[in-house]
């Protein structure tokens, strides 16, 4: 396959048919919790998108060039987590100091990515998948839009939602829930595509 | 009022249960529920970090400074995390497989970071420990109760061993939307018991509406809980 190939088969398998939140259940609580309201799944997502992009670069270089000349794979899950804690602060000083536009889109939902698990969960997945540093950073990216995807298309089906009447017991989370069940299936429908299509 | 030790351990269990009530931690419920051993192994290892680093961070609160409080609480837990991960790789392969990602992701665990935020950088020792002991032993009896039920009810199996006869198999239930589906039901169940003893449901009651530091991201999060969003939300208006 070539390089163009691999690339697109993993950027349409991050967004539909591995989709972190309705296929793999990464970072549901940022799912459930941000996506009542259209601004703020644009701002998370964009975020989300920004900085595992951003983590993935990164946490592949100290990887690659630090953790793995020195034997020092064990430390995977410390020094990642820690870098990104780090690169998320420093993400928002640069972006408060010198783009405040951007600052003022993103900004509130910075500090809330720092526990999203999709992040650390991108930075491991590339690792434990081998790839390039360009894979990593699609991946990185493209993982970050599915999650957007998701999120997008769960406000709109929580829209709906509102209006509807379920039984007492179910009413807020537990409908959304299963609303959420119901959004997954469809992602199902992707099963099998990507290698259908690539190879 | 002064807590008993044992009020302590058993809140985590009842009163304040970090899936159903708290809301935490979701991420591994859901994926992992699929059989009662994998979900046996995710309880008793989350148990494991979440009483190490509730002990390690009570020990060091008067050591660790305020501001710099939650990379400090991060590198405990990873370090728990990190001991777990290398015994289940070597111990037990299988486990390690079937728990996958999600064994490496209970560093971000809000349950985890929750607890250490909430309960042990600001209580004793042994107070820290069962506080761990009981949230812990609240994930497993949700985890485990969620998975008897996909497993059964999806693979005719339990513990692995046949229940239904072959050939009997509801994919759905064993795949993602039966993860959100059962979990939505545990959850609904939930509010009908409490509400025939005339209780209202409120996730955040756990929480103290301190979620700056959770992934949650609830809309008051964002908007009246951190401050800091609140003077950009101003600043933007």
């Amino acid at each position: 396959m070539s390089d163009g190939a691999k690339l697109l088969l993993i950027a349409f398998s991050m967004i539909f048919t591995e989709n972190y939140v309705l296929v793999q259940f990464i970072a549901i609580c940022p799912f459930l919790g941000v996506s009542k309201n259209f601004d703020s799944c644009i701002g998370m997502s964009g975020a989300v998108i920004f900085v595992m992009t951003l983590a993935s670069a990164v946490t592949w270089v100290i990887y690659h060039f630090l953790l793995d000349p020195f034997g020092l794979t064990y430390l995977q899950t410390i020094v990642f987590i820690l870098v990104i804690a780090a690169l998320v602060q420093f993400v928002e000083i640069v972006l408060k100091k010198y783009i405040k536009p951007l600052y003022k889109a993103l900004g509130i939902y910075l500090p809330l990515i720092t526990t999203n698990c999709a992040v650390l969960a991108v930075t491991i997945l590339n690792i434990d998948e081998s790839y390039n540093f360009i894979e990593a950073c699609v991946e990185g990216a493209t993982a970050g839009v599915g999650f957007g995807l998701a999120l997008i298309l769960f406000c709109g089906v929580r829209k709906a939602l509102e209006r509807a009447k379920p039984p007492k017991c179910f009413e807020g989370l537990p409908i959304t829930l299963v609303a959420a069940a119901l959004t997954s299936m469809t992602f199902m429908g992707f099963t099998g595509i990507a290698d259908n299509l690539f190879h | 009022m002064k807590k008993t030790k044992w009020q302590i351990f058993i809140n985590g269990v009842f009163k304040e249960n970090p899936v159903l009530i708290l809301l935490l931690g979701c991420c591994s419920v859901l994926a992992i529920s699929v059989t009662v051993k994998g979900a046996l192994g995710m309880g008793v290892a989350l148990t494991f970090v979440l009483v190490g680093s509730n002990i390690v961070i009570s020990l060091l609160r008067k050591v660790i400074p305020d501001k710099v409080r939650i990379p400090c609480f991060i590198v405990v837990i990873a370090t728990f995390v990190t001991l777990v991960e290398m015994v289940v790789e070597a111990f037990l392969p299988d486990l390690y497989d079937a728990l996958g990602i999600f064994l490496a992701l209970i560093v971000v665990n809000c349950i985890v970071l929750g607890r250490a935020e909430m309960f042990a950088s600001k209580n004793g020792v042994v107070d820290s420990m069962l506080d761990g002991l009981g949230m812990g032993l609240g994930y497993t009896v949700v985890i485990v109760g969620i998975a008897v039920v996909r497993e059964l009810l999806g693979s005719g199996t339990l513990f692995g061993v046949r229940i239904i006869p072959e050939g009997y198999q509801i994919g759905i239930i064993t795949q993602t939307p039966g993860g959100f589906m059962m979990f939505g039901f545990a959850m609904a169940l939930l509010i009908y018991c409490l509400g025939k003893k005339g209780k209202k449901f409120d996730p955040r009651i756990g929480c103290d509406g301190k979620c700056g530091n959770c992934a949650m991201g609830c809309e008051n999060a964002i908007t009246d809980i951190v401050p800091e969003a609140k003077k950009t939300e101003e600043a933007a208006k």
